[in-house]
């Protein structure tokens, strides 16, 4: 086993020793960081390597091979891959993006606005759905194999095949037409009051809520039954403790970790129904700007949007995979 | 197994599958009017000469939604295809041969699961041109990752049986172990992930052409139906909702028929049949 974050020899192994917890977390840190590097590599580099050339389509119909050359130069396309990587990543870092080619403007500002639009929005879809979902996963336990549970096993199976952008119109047509309590298109702005603001992304919320609750709400009920059907379990009951001691004592530790999981893995996958969400309510975020760059073929946006949602994704894997080991001590001794 | 065993939602998902199907067949003859024929006014309603009521350009409704099921199914289903051969075929020989190759293909693979799908999606479409065959491509890749990682993970579970050590032994090659000996033993698992894999790929191609990254215009399909009517919606016209909701009905069908494909996978298993 190499670390990345430490340094290596004996020391290492005796810091190992004595915080495994700490070396642990830390090694996890390390992989993520190595893993975001991997990922800006493919983004900027792979993409390089795909056929189709950005000044050619850049200029479309008057493609002169002098105009083609002229553009190539503009951008600093004529220059070798991987001094633009860095070069790239080296501002990246500092937090600066280039300027979008389609614009002209400066992409971090653009994102710098953006992403905070897309992070309300998702912060108050989990703190309903994720809730929400746990309560819903315990009631299907608890009436296993019941009429309750094979109602919320219909839906939630019916839920999941839903696409966003039907639940998006579907909920527009009801409540902003037919009923007229809800606003569309959800336009937010600068300056605006946080209660307009709520009441602007309550549409666009439910919808994330309904898209994620069925999963979450599945997997919950998975992982709380493969515990409690577990042979730990039964040795409680078959020793008399009561069904409350049991739960407190024995599952509950043993379902925060799938639980937790299970929740981390859902709010990346709000990461990505952000994109589809946004674009059905015209909201002003970052998924929305990433798709009408891929239209215009904006490469500096499109390379930026994608590290930025990729770094969102990896770092809420590893927020998952640490507190899964903090709760689960059998997990910090890997086979 | 007898046909009684199969429950009554697998039989209506395995009836909505089949429906789709005819629609994607039997287009031309179903349809009562041409796939990008302007027969009568924008958005005309629901009624007796529009069955479906007409799109944002005067064209029949139902038969866009019958020439849609073509495309769509047959993008999807071409997708998948390609994503389980490539998943399959890699991670059987990533869990037969282990070592430097396993390593290798699996770390590609974390990397790969590592950027959500969407958005890996949209950053190589932006640059590759906009062509059908591309895109099937771009979902398959894509989603054999997946596959790869059932498909390590139930091969590795056979991989350690006897017969395979047998086969071993006796001096079969590679290919045959891979597919005389592991895939015929990981049939039935696989055969729920290729549902759940094709309904995540009409999910996905719909999601793509809704944002106007899938299929390109005027050829029908369901997502970009959605796309082209969804202005309406604001004045209280239905007309994207149909698309949608054929999507949403072949989706839930397929995944109607993949529940009870893993019911019965795990019971087979032997499990206390609770999950």
């Amino acid at each position: 086993m190499t670390m990345t974050s430490e340094p290596s020899g004996l020391p290492a192994r005796k810091f190992r020793e004595r915080y495994p917890l700490l070396a642990l977390i830390l090694q996890r840190l390390g992989l993520s960081a190595v893993l975001l590097l991997a990922v800006s590599v493919l983004i900027f580099a792979g993409v390089e390597a795909l056929p189709g050339d950005f000044a050619t389509t850049y200029l479309g119909q008057s493609a002169t091979p002098q105009a083609v050359e002229n553009i190539r130069s503009q951008l600093g396309l004529d220059r070798p891959v991987t001094t633009r990587y860095f070069e790239w990543l080296g501002n990246a870092l500092q937090g600066d993006f280039g300027t979008s080619w389609a614009s002209r403007n400066s992409v971090s500002e653009q994102i710098g606005n953006r992403l905070g639009n897309s992070l309300f929005l998702a912060f108050f879809a989990a703190l309903v759905s994720v809730p929400l979902a746990i309560a819903l996963g315990m009631v299907s336990v608890h009436f296993r194999n019941r009429v309750p549970d094979k109602v919320i096993n219909v839906i939630s199976l019916a839920a999941i095949s839903l696409p966003e952008f039907f639940i998006g119109y579907l909920l527009i047509l009801f409540f902003a037409v037919n009923l007229g309590i809800a606003t569309f298109p959800a336009t937010v702005f600068e300056g605006m009051s946080f209660l307009d603001r709520l009441k602007a992304i309550a549409l666009p919320a439910a919808t994330l809520v309904l898209v994620v609750l069925a999963h979450m709400m599945r997997m919950t009920r998975a992982a709380i039954l493969s515990v409690m059907s577990s042979a730990y379990m039964e040795t409680a009951e078959l020793k008399g403790l009561g069904a409350f001691r049991a739960i407190v004592k024995h599952a509950a530790p043993n379902a925060i970790a799938p639980i937790v999981n299970v929740v981390a893995l859902n709010l990346a996958y709000l990461v990505v129904g952000v994109v589809v969400v946004e674009v059905v309510f015209v909201y002003p975020g970052m998924g929305q700007y990433m798709v009408d760059a891929v239209t215009v073929r904006d490469m500096p946006v499109v390379q930026a949007c994608g590290l930025i949602f990729a770094a969102f994704y990896i770092l809420l894997n590893m927020l998952a995979d640490i507190i899964a080991i903090v709760a689960n001590p059998r997990l910090r001794h890997p086979r | 197994m007898r046909l009684r065993d199969i429950p009554v939602t697998a039989w209506i998902g395995i009836a909505g599958i089949a429906l789709a199907f005819i629609f994607a067949i039997f287009a031309p003859w179903l349809a009562p009017h041409g796939e990008s024929e302007i027969v009568a006014g924008v958005w005309e309603p629901m009624g007796d000469t529009y069955l479906l009521g007409t799109d944002n350009l005067g064209r029949d409704l139902l038969s866009r939604v019958i020439y849609g099921a073509r495309t769509t199914l047959f993008v999807a289903l071409a997708a998948t295809i390609i994503s389980f051969s490539l998943g399959i075929l890699l991670s059987f020989t990533a869990a037969v041969s282990r070592g430097i190759i396993d390593t290798v293909f699996s770390r590609f693979n974390d990397l790969m699961m590592s950027i959500p799908t969407l958005i890996f999606a949209l950053v190589v479409l932006a640059v590759l041109p906009q062509n059908l065959l591309i895109l099937i491509l771009v979902m398959g890749v894509l989603d054999s990752t997946r596959v790869y990682r059932l498909g390590r993970a139930v091969a590795l579970d056979v991989a350690v049986m006897e017969f395979v050590e047998a086969a071993k032994l006796r001096g079969e090659g590679r290919l045959w172990i891979i597919f005389r000996e592991i895939l015929p033993n990981t049939l039935s698992p696989l055969l729920a992930e290729f549902g759940l894999r094709f309904a995540f790929s009409i999910l996905f191609l719909s999601t793509l052409s809704f944002l106007g990254l899938g299929i390109q215009p005027p050829a029908a399909d369901w997502g970009g139906m959605v796309k082209d009517n969804k202005d309406g919606i604001i004045f209280g016209i239905p007309a994207a909702l149909v698309p949608g909701g054929a999507i949403a009905a072949l989706a839930i069908c397929v995944n109607l028929v993949v529940d009870w494909l893993l019911k019965r996978t795990s019971s087979l298993k032997g499990g206390r049949g609770d999950a």
